[in-house]
Order: C-alpha cells, then sequence, then structure tokens
C-alpha cells in the first residue's frame, strides 16, 4: 500500500483512540458530583412532565444552622463555632467538646454534616442521645431549635 | 439549599457507545497491523474483534437486566485495553510466527464469561462480606498452591505458576481479588476498634498491638511471598493494596508510617540479602554497563525496550512496521514497550489516560458508595489496577526497578486477565449500588473515614 495512505491510516488510528479518552473524558462531565442528587440545576419542562416528583419544592426558609449553643449543663452557656466539620461529645480528651459531665460517655455522640443539614449519631454511650424526648436509635436529622441531650448537658443549633 | 434532583439515568446507551468505539479501535489496530505486515487476513480481524464485541455485548445487556445503574465507561475501557492488547499480541505473533493471539483470545473468552457468571451470581456486592474469613483462607490456599510440588512450576525464576494439564497459571492474580475481599470485610466491621482504641503518642495516634495482627499478617504474606516464591511485583501489589485500605479505613497517618517503615526495613533487608533482588537493583541503576546488558538475565530486555520506544518517537513508527519483537517478552511484560515503539508517546500517553480513568471510575465508584464494604472494597480494588499499572509501566519506563507484573488487560497471560475481568465485574457491581436512586431519603450514608484530626478544629477547653 502506499506509504502517504498509510500514514495517515496511522495518524487516524492515533485520533481513534483520542477520540475514545476524550468521549469517555466527555461523557463523565456530566458525572462529577456525588451521590444521588448529582446534577444541580432547574429540570427541563419535559423532565418534569416525566419525572414529576422532581417539581421543586416550594423554598422553605430554613437556613443551614451556624452556630451550636449549649443551653444546660456544665458547660451552659458557651457557643461552638460549626464549621462543616463532624462535632465529637464526649468526656474523652481528644473530643471535640470535651464534657464534663459524669453521665456522659467517654465518646458519646457525634455531631456531623451531610449535604445542608446536620445529624446526630450516638456512639453507643451508656446513657443514650436524646432529641427532644425520644431516644437515638440511628443517626438522625437536627433542625435548629431542637434540644440535644447528652447526659445533663443540652445542646441547641443556632441558624 | 433546596437540591433540585434529576432522574437518576441509566446511561447504558452511552456505554454501547463507547463499545462500539472501543471495538472501532481495536479493529482499526488489527487492521493496520494486517496492512503494514501485508497480510492482511480479514478473518483474523472478525474473529478477534467479533469475539470481543459479543462478550462485551453480553456484559453489556446483563448490566442493563442486573446492573442498570453501573458505571458506563468502566466496560469500553476494559474492551478498549483487551482489543489492544491483542492486536499487539496478534502483531508479535506476525514477526515471530506464534499463535499466542488464539490462545489469549481462548483466554479473554473464559475471562469475560466467568466474569459474566460472577455478575450474574453475585448481584449485590454486599454478599461477598459473608465471605469474610472463607477469602482469607481462599487468599492463603491461592497463594500456597504453586509451592505444592508436582503442581507449581518455577518460571524465569520466580515459583508462582501451577501447571494444570497444558495449562499454565498464576493462582497469586486471583488471591489480591479474594483479599480485597477479606481486607475490606475485615475493616468495615472493626474500623470503631481500630479507629478508638490505642496510645497517642504526640499527634501520632498509634493503634493497639491486637489491631495490628491483621497488618502482620499481610506484612508477612508480602514478604513471604518475596522470600519463597521470588516474586517482587505482587509482594509490592499486596502491601501497598492493604496500606491504602488501612488508611482509607481509619485516615490515621500512623498506619501509613508504620507500613512505610515495614516497606524500608523489608526492603533493605531483601536488597541487601537476596540474590535475585540485588541483581533487579543492579540492572537497574546500571543498565547500559555493557557487562549487565550481556549477562544473562542482564538489562538486555528493559535497554532494548528503551531503544524500542525511543526509535517509535512521538508519532511512533506505525503498527506492525517497528521491530519491537527484539525485545523478550515483547507481548506480555514488555508489551508497554512494543506500543511505545509502534504508535509512539501520542498513543502510549493515549494507552496510560485509558488506565487512569479506569483507576479515577474505580475510586470514584467508592466515593459514591453507600457502604463503608463497598466503599473499601471498590478503593482495594482500583488500588491494585494502578499498583499494576505504576509497577509494570514504571519498569519498563525504568522509572523503579522492573519486576515482572502483568499489564492489566493488555499482557498475554490468561490468569491476569481472568483476575483483571472479574475486578471489573465487581465494580461494576459497587457502582451500580452506589449511582441508584436511593429507597429512603434524609438518612445519612455510611461514612467512612471519621478523622480525628477534624476534632482539633474546635476544641474546647
Amino acid at each position: 500500500m502506499n506509504d502517504l495512505v498509510l500514514n495517515i491510516f496511522r495518524l487516524a488510528f492515533l485520533a481513534l483512540i483520542w477520540l475514545l479518552v476524550l468521549g469517555i473524558v466527555g461523557s463523565m462531565r456530566l458525572d462529577l458530583s456525588i451521590g444521588r442528587k448529582a446534577r444541580t440545576g432547574t429540570p427541563s419542562a419535559r423532565t418534569l412532565r416525566k419525572h414529576p416528583e422532581l417539581a421543586e419544592p416550594e423554598p422553605t426558609s430554613r437556613k443551614a444552622a451556624s452556630t451550636l449553643e449549649i443551653t444546660d449543663g456544665p458547660l451552659a452557656g458557651r457557643v461552638i463555632e460549626l464549621q462543616g466539620q463532624p462535632i465529637l461529645f464526649g468526656r474523652a480528651q481528644d473530643a471535640t467538646v470535651v464534657l464534663e459531665d459524669d453521665y456522659a460517655s467517654g465518646r458519646h455522640a457525634r455531631l456531623f454534616p451531610q449535604g445542608s443539614r446536620w445529624f446526630i449519631e450516638d456512639l453507643g454511650s451508656t446513657n443514650g442521645t436524646f432529641v427532644g424526648d425520644t431516644q437515638l436509635t440511628r443517626a438522625q436529622a437536627v433542625e435548629p431549635g431542637q434540644r440535644i441531650r447528652i447526659g445533663k448537658t443540652v445542646l441547641e443549633l443556632k441558624a | 439549599m433546596t437540591e433540585v434532583q434529576t432522574a437518576p439515568v441509566s446511561r447504558r446507551n452511552l456505554e454501547l457507545l463507547l463499545l462500539l468505539l472501543a471495538l472501532a479501535v481495536g479493529a482499526s489496530a488489527f487492521y493496520l497491523v494486517g496492512v503494514t505486515t501485508e497480510a492482511t487476513d480479514v478473518m483474523v480481524i472478525v474473529k478477534q474483534i467479533g469475539v470481543l464485541g459479543v462478550l462485551g455485548l453480553i456484559i453489556h445487556v446483563l448490566l442493563r437486566i442486573f446492573a442498570k445503574y453501573a458505571d458506563p465507561v468502566i466496560l469500553p475501557i476494559a474492551v478498549a485495553l483487551n482489543a489492544l492488547g491483542l492486536a499487539m499480541i496478534y502483531r508479535i505473533d506476525m514477526a515471530k510466527s506464534t499463535d499466542q493471539a488464539s490462545r489469549q483470545l481462548l483466554w479473554t473468552v473464559i475471562a469475560v464469561l466467568v466474569a459474566a457468571v460472577a455478575l450474574w451470581i453475585i448481584r449485590d456486592h454486599r454478599t461477598l462480606r459473608r465471605f469474610t474469613y472463607i477469602s482469607l483462607a481462599a487468599s492463603l490456599i491461592l497463594l500456597v498452591l504453586p509451592m505444592i510440588p508436582g503442581l507449581g512450576v518455577t518460571i524465569n525464576g520466580a515459583r508462582i505458576w501451577i501447571h494444570v494439564g497444558s495449562y499454565s497459571m498464576q493462582p497469586g492474580e486471583l488471591a489480591k481479588i479474594t483479599l480485597a475481599v477479606f481486607f475490606a470485610a475485615y475493616l468495615s466491621s472493626n474500623r470503631d476498634l481500630i479507629l478508638m482504641a490505642g496510645r497517642k503518642v504526640g499527634p501520632l495516634q498509634l493503634p493497639r498491638m491486637r489491631d495490628m495482627a491483621p497488618m502482620v499478617l499481610a506484612w508477612l504474606m508480602s514478604i513471604g511471598v518475596l522470600v519463597v516464591q521470588r516474586d517482587l511485583g505482587s509482594s509490592i501489589l499486596f502491601f501497598g493494596m492493604f496500606i491504602v485500605m488501612v488508611y482509607v479505613a481509619t485516615a490515621r497517618i500512623s498506619w501509613v508510617l508504620i507500613g512505610f517503615l515495614l516497606v524500608v526495613v523489608g526492603g533493605v533487608f531483601a536488597g541487601s540479602t537476596m540474590g535475585h533482588v540485588t541483581r533487579r537493583l543492579n540492572t537497574w541503576l546500571n543498565a547500559f554497563d555493557p557487562e549487565v546488558y550481556q549477562a544473562s538475565g542482564g538489562s538486555m530486555q528493559i535497554v532494548e525496550g528503551l531503544f524500542g520506544m525511543a526509535d517509535g518517537g512521538l508519532f511512533g513508527t506505525g503498527l506492525g512496521a517497528g521491530s519491537p519483537y527484539r525485545v523478550p517478552l515483547a507481548n506480555s511484560d514488555m508489551i508497554i514497550a512494543s506500543f511505545g515503539e509502534e504508535i509512539g508517546l501520542i498513543g502510549v500517553v493515549a494507552i496510560v489516560l485509558l488506565f487512569m480513568l479506569l483507576i479515577s471510575r474505580g475510586l470514584r465508584t467508592a466515593l459514591g458508595s453507600r457502604d463503608a464494604f463497598g466503599k473499601l472494597l471498590a478503593t482495594g480494588l482500583s488500588v491494585t489496577l494502578a499498583l499494576q499499572c505504576v509497577v509494570i509501566i514504571g519498569g519498563v519506563t525504568r522509572l523503579i526497578p522492573l519486576t515482572g507484573l502483568a499489564t492489566p488487560f493488555m499482557a498475554a497471560g490468561g490468569s491476569s486477565l481472568l483476575a483483571n475481568w472479574i475486578i471489573v465485574v465487581i465494580l461494576l457491581l459497587i457502582s451500580h449500588n452506589a449511582r441508584r436512586p436511593m429507597d429512603e431519603t434524609a438518612t445519612p450514608t455510611d461514612v467512612v473515614a471519621t478523622p480525628s484530626a477534624t476534632h482539633k478544629a474546635v476544641k474546647s477547653s
């Protein structure tokens, strides 16, 4: 076969393999975020007709909590700035908030952000963690204003 | 604030499109080889690419049925790499008048069919968690098999092969999957214990001795592989995978430091006392020394590979136009050098990018995975692929000492192909679980890492 044609074929092959690479990269561009709520942006009218459950709910005035206030217990009055990082409560010295509370366990509970909300999770404490009056059995979302009780300490998220 | 959801899209059509593109790349590689060597045999192209296409479609259809939301780019990348590997093996066959390509195609058929059956049986990767200790036992058996007299054979100084009938296998290749399953299951259930217990020394939180036991076991195993089977590559692979998985599970830098310390101790010991490791180091450092070059088992292989890649330059000599067959093992260990010669830097970078994309999709799967086991398993399996690429491509390009590991999906060799296809199927299943729409709302995902370092952020005194 003609050398020129052959060289064109060779270049075309290199172009084809790069087309594959770029095609893959391009298809991943749509998929750069994590989890179910993968893509943001308003769904198109067509998507909405097909999936009515995607309609944007009425905007709520809920604002992300920015501080955590200790309202009762030995540390009452203390305010902790939330910085988007998990907070560990307990008597252990390496806890984020060291509770000097005889009814708290060493590693009692953990408050962590996910999405725009904060979740509280009991870490197997002896006396349990309460949101309102109910004892936690699994990680649960907390809204500003709800009372979280750990031992004798009561905490509240503030917007 | 209010997150707008889009309907979960399965993206299987995109996968089909990319799959066809991957097959087109493979077919044109075969065509170029045929045209250049003037032995255009349309039947070979039809047979090789046709069979691979059918296999790809089988997995694709199974995914449509059982794992609709699986990642759409993993399968096309695997098929593209496999097709390129087949083309290069065929090209070396043409020069040497051997018939490795049909053998490799047969292994591809076996590998993909086994992977398809695995996909069909496993369905949900969490079932693998039930086999925590069974997979540990299986790994030990797989690693010990080649040591059994009569069954195991020594090839090129490494005793990692077994002979069954006329076929030889490397059972250690499968051990990396079972080990990843064991580590993922063990770490996901004992993570809290490992995290909470232990003394603090300065900024490091040291793990307790008894939590260290599996780590020590892994270290002993990889050193054992190195000493008894003389297989440096697998030993790096096993230990690297374990360190990464422990780090991902605990986010404790102390484990990584301890791990590196053990590597340094083991490496210095092996480098100074064991003949084959010392020789490897010597051929790496003094590759261009004529004496080392001419010695049997010397640096001839790696230097010829480097010359080949230099000859290829930016655009390569063109598939079928170079002389990669001058390098020993041009179709297995040195296949990247063969590609470097014939499709040049531009082509090899594309291949390396394909590997990177595959690995990044695996890690992305781990990020999105909702259960700790899936996260760790996806991380472990992607890291295995990554380490194989680093060790072998780094070795061929003389960045690190050359050790015999198979280039995933490309190198001639059945066991590696089988293991890597099973890895791909497991990653696909995990990614299906990660991307599938969730049933319940407002439940936090099972977070793997709870780094203690972040606790320092707000400290009340």
